[in-house]
């Protein structure tokens, strides 16, 4: 007796298949007719001219110059170089606040232990969009100006920005200094970058406080052992024989923290500090343009996610243990 | 916001697990004093590192304290405490809402009670276990304190306590006569939950015989909730479906949802939000495109789905090739041996990550307050627009904070008693 066609092991599986592709096809036809459709009833086919035309807008702070007469494809651009400097900026704070707090919470000092508990706990219970508004909104925008600014050794933090000391004129080292009532220094940040920056860093810093610390947590007990009858200290058995093992298991757990970073940067908007996505959220306002800011700007963060992951795809290969 | 995902082998930190103690050290037994001087002060440099600590935490803690209870103004709180609940749901229509709400607290007190009734028949158990009275006290302190300090009407207040005590009462009804049903009964009765969902649709939205409430006046608590919970309700089987599609073994199947899942979690959800409330109104026929609100909710499911295919698929890999081809041996189709042997075991494991990733979804709602939706942060910042409350930030940054703290905390403890329930291995209980 013949199979029915439908318990043929070889045919239904490709059946259901086609069946499933030519079900998607067909909404992808009916979803795209209407964007043509709907596109060229408002006027707006996908053209890319009017990156061309003057952006007629200001940013206001970005690494590469930009004025309000210059070109819509300018403005993104500096947007997105505003967005990598938080990035990158960010990756090194998260990094470095991520790795003493996963490193502490294997301290011998009971309160140190807990204390990066409840820093973990108490930031990734929390909405990064909340976090932010409470480091620019409380924090940074709350902070004197002029002469009752908050002074530290070599850094000055005002309602006017962060100012921080530095090389200037060529090789001479200057700190912040008060000139008529404002503050002026070699290095200046901006309250919306720094409430960002700090945001950020402290966010990452405790999802990498916790893949450090179960990157360490791997390393078996007896290798911490091994380690201490050889004579080695806390820091030295950690420099020499823990963290060697631990980085394979905490660098892929890394990347996808880096990533998420990449991501979570575009909530600068909220802070106004004109980043990529907020400067093309403008450029939509201004133009209607869409379709085109939005493939612009998938395909940009698509382009620095892959741009990370082959970054630590590189660095997951350093450091694999080699095996003969 | 995304908190890790499973990569290759990387070890699933989960925010609960406690703070593991220094490896060379093994806890000697001792008093109180004797355990202090072992934790702070067993060497000088701790000592001196414990001292600074200590001082920092108390400055900290003691001008935190001075601002709460000197300099802040609960006022912005308090008189607003209707729009951080509810947005500008009319008055009128607000009896529905506590009807929901009463709903809810019996069905929750039930599901308890019967939960307890109904322990897991390897294992031993108290009808009263210490949790639950400590739950049912700070539930009680919750109901007492809250409308007090939110200054609310005696009559709401006394709404509040009314809820609390129905929770309460058939808590302990369903613990004491639950054991008389048949364990098959009981199982329908889980149905219910479905049925409030849809029922609270319905109170919340209109219909029936019962005035319509445009969804542009939902807000605060209650839209956050919403939006939260529809997505996760609807995002778990499209997850689980694009799972299994991503380990298909055909071709277009495993393409299509790699692609899918990859070009989700590649792009920020504010772009994806952005996209929803600009582009989808150009792909679907006019008219037929879902409101602000349920745009916002349907690209917060589709965001959510990807993220939760790849929760899942870290449980599938989990499980043994064998497990299916065992299946399979039996006689079960591909389907059924997915059904009652794969998953089952697959969504066990994957627990604690998708729970991870519904906190993480909850706390993404608060993206919907930069597209203009009323939701809690959104609520806060027309709040703090409105020139009597001008530079109150801190108090309402404060207890939206709590709330959320509140939310995902809860959903956490929730996740680790579903895992202890749901835990394979025959042990006895603990707790």
């Amino acid at each position: 007796m013949a199979t029915p066609w439908w318990r043929n092991r070889q045919a239904f599986p490709w059946l259901m298949q086609a069946l499933v592709g030519l079900v998607v096809l067909l909404l992808i036809a009916f979803l795209v007719g209407n964007l043509v459709r709907n596109l060229t009833a408002a006027g707006l086919l996908l053209s890319w001219h009017w990156l061309g035309q003057p952006a007629g807008f200001d940013i206001g702070e970005s690494v590469l110059p930009f004025g309000a007469e210059l070109p819509y494809w300018r403005g993104l651009l500096a947007g997105l170089a505003n967005t990598l400097r938080a990035v990158i900026f960010g990756l090194i704070g998260a990094t470095v606040l991520g790795t003493l707090a996963g490193m502490a919470s294997f301290s011998s000092n009971g309160l140190l232990r807990r204390l990066v508990r409840l820093y973990v706990e108490v930031v990734r219970n929390l909405p990064l969009l909340l976090q932010l508004f409470f480091w620019y909104f409380v924090v940074f925008l709350s902070l004197p100006n002029g002469t009752d600014a908050l002074q530290l050794p070599g850094v000055v933090l005002a309602k006017s920005g962060l100012y921080l000391a530095g090389l200037q004129n060529g090789l001479q080292w200057g700190g912040p200094q008060l000139v008529n009532g404002v503050w002026q220094a070699p290095l200046r940040m901006s309250v919306e970058f720094a409430a960002l920056l700090t945001g950020l860093v402290v966010f990452s810093g405790a999802y990498i406080a916790e893949v450090v610390r179960g990157g360490l947590a791997s390393v078996p007990r007896g290798q911490w052992e091994a380690a201490a009858s050889l004579g080695l200290g806390w820091l030295a058995s950690l420099r020499h024989v823990v963290i060697p093992q631990a980085l394979r298991v905490i660098v892929p757990g890394l990347n996808s923290e880096y990533i998420s970073l990449a991501k979570n940067s575009s909530l600068a908007v909220a802070v106004g500090y004109a980043d990529l996505y907020s400067v093309a959220e403008t450029t939509l306002n201004q133009t209607g343009r869409a379709v085109e800011v939005v493939i612009l700007l998938l395909s940009a963060y698509l382009v620095l996610d892959l741009l990370i992951s082959a970054a630590m795809k590189g660095i997951n290969q350093l450091v694999q243990i080699r095996e003969r | 916001m995304n908190p890790p995902l499973p990569s290759s082998g990387s070890p699933l930190p989960s925010s609960g697990s406690p703070s593991l103690p220094p490896p060379t050290r093994i806890r000697p037994p001792g008093g109180v004093v004797d355990r202090l001087r072992r934790e702070l002060f067993s060497t000088p440099a701790d000592g001196m590192l414990s001292l600074a600590l200590i001082s920092v935490i108390s400055t900290g803690l003691f001008s935190l304290l001075r601002w709460g209870f000197v300099k802040a103004e609960w006022a912005v709180v308090q008189v607003n405490s209707t729009l951080f609940a509810v947005g500008r749901y009319p008055s009128a229509e607000q009896w529905r809402l506590w009807l929901l709400t009463t709903l809810l607290a019996a069905a929750t007190g039930i599901t308890w009670g019967l939960l307890r009734a109904f322990p897991r028949p390897d294992r031993s158990s108290r009808p009263w276990p210490r949790n639950d009275f400590i739950a049912v006290a700070v539930l009680l302190l919750l109901a007492l304190w809250t409308p007090w300090a939110l200054g609310l009407k005696l009559l709401i207040a006394a709404r509040w306590l009314g809820i609390a005590t129905l929770l309460i009462a058939l808590r302990w009804l369903a613990g004491r006569f639950g054991p008389q049903l048949s364990r098959k009964r009981v199982g329908w009765l889980a149905l219910a939950w479905p049925l409030l969902y849809l029922l609270g649709m319905v109170l919340i939205n209109g219909g029936l015989w019962m005035a319509t409430v445009p969804s542009a006046r939902w807000g605060g608590l209650l839209l956050t909730l919403l939006e939260a919970s529809f997505a996760i309700l609807i995002c778990f089987p499209l997850g689980v479906l694009l799972a299994l599609g991503r380990r298909s073994e055909l071709p277009l199947l495993r393409w299509g949802s790699v692609l899918y899942i990859e070009f989700i979690r590649g792009a920020p959800l504010i772009t994806l939000l952005f996209l929803g409330q600009n582009i989808l109104g150009f792909l679907l026929p006019g008219g037929m495109a879902p409101d602000r609100v349920w745009r916002a909710a349907w690209v917060l499911t589709f965001f959510a789905a990807a993220y939760l295919a790849e929760a899942v698929r870290s449980g599938l890999a989990a499980i043994p090739k064998g497990q299916l081809e065992a299946a399979r041996a039996l006689g079960l189709t591909t389907p059924q041996a997915l059904q009652h042997v794969v998953l089952p075991q697959a969504l066990r494991i994957a627990l604690p990550v998708m729970v991870g990733q519904f906190i993480s979804l909850l706390q993404d709602t608060t993206l919907l307050s930069l597209i203009g939706l009323m939701e809690l942060l959104g609520t806060a910042r027309t709040v703090m627009a409105n020139p009597d409350f001008l530079g109150h930030y801190g108090e309402v940054y404060l207890t939206l904070a709590v709330l959320f703290w509140c939310c995902c905390a809860a959903l956490g403890l929730g996740s680790r008693a579903l895992e202890r329930r749901l835990d394979p291995s025959h042990t006895p209980s603990r707790s």
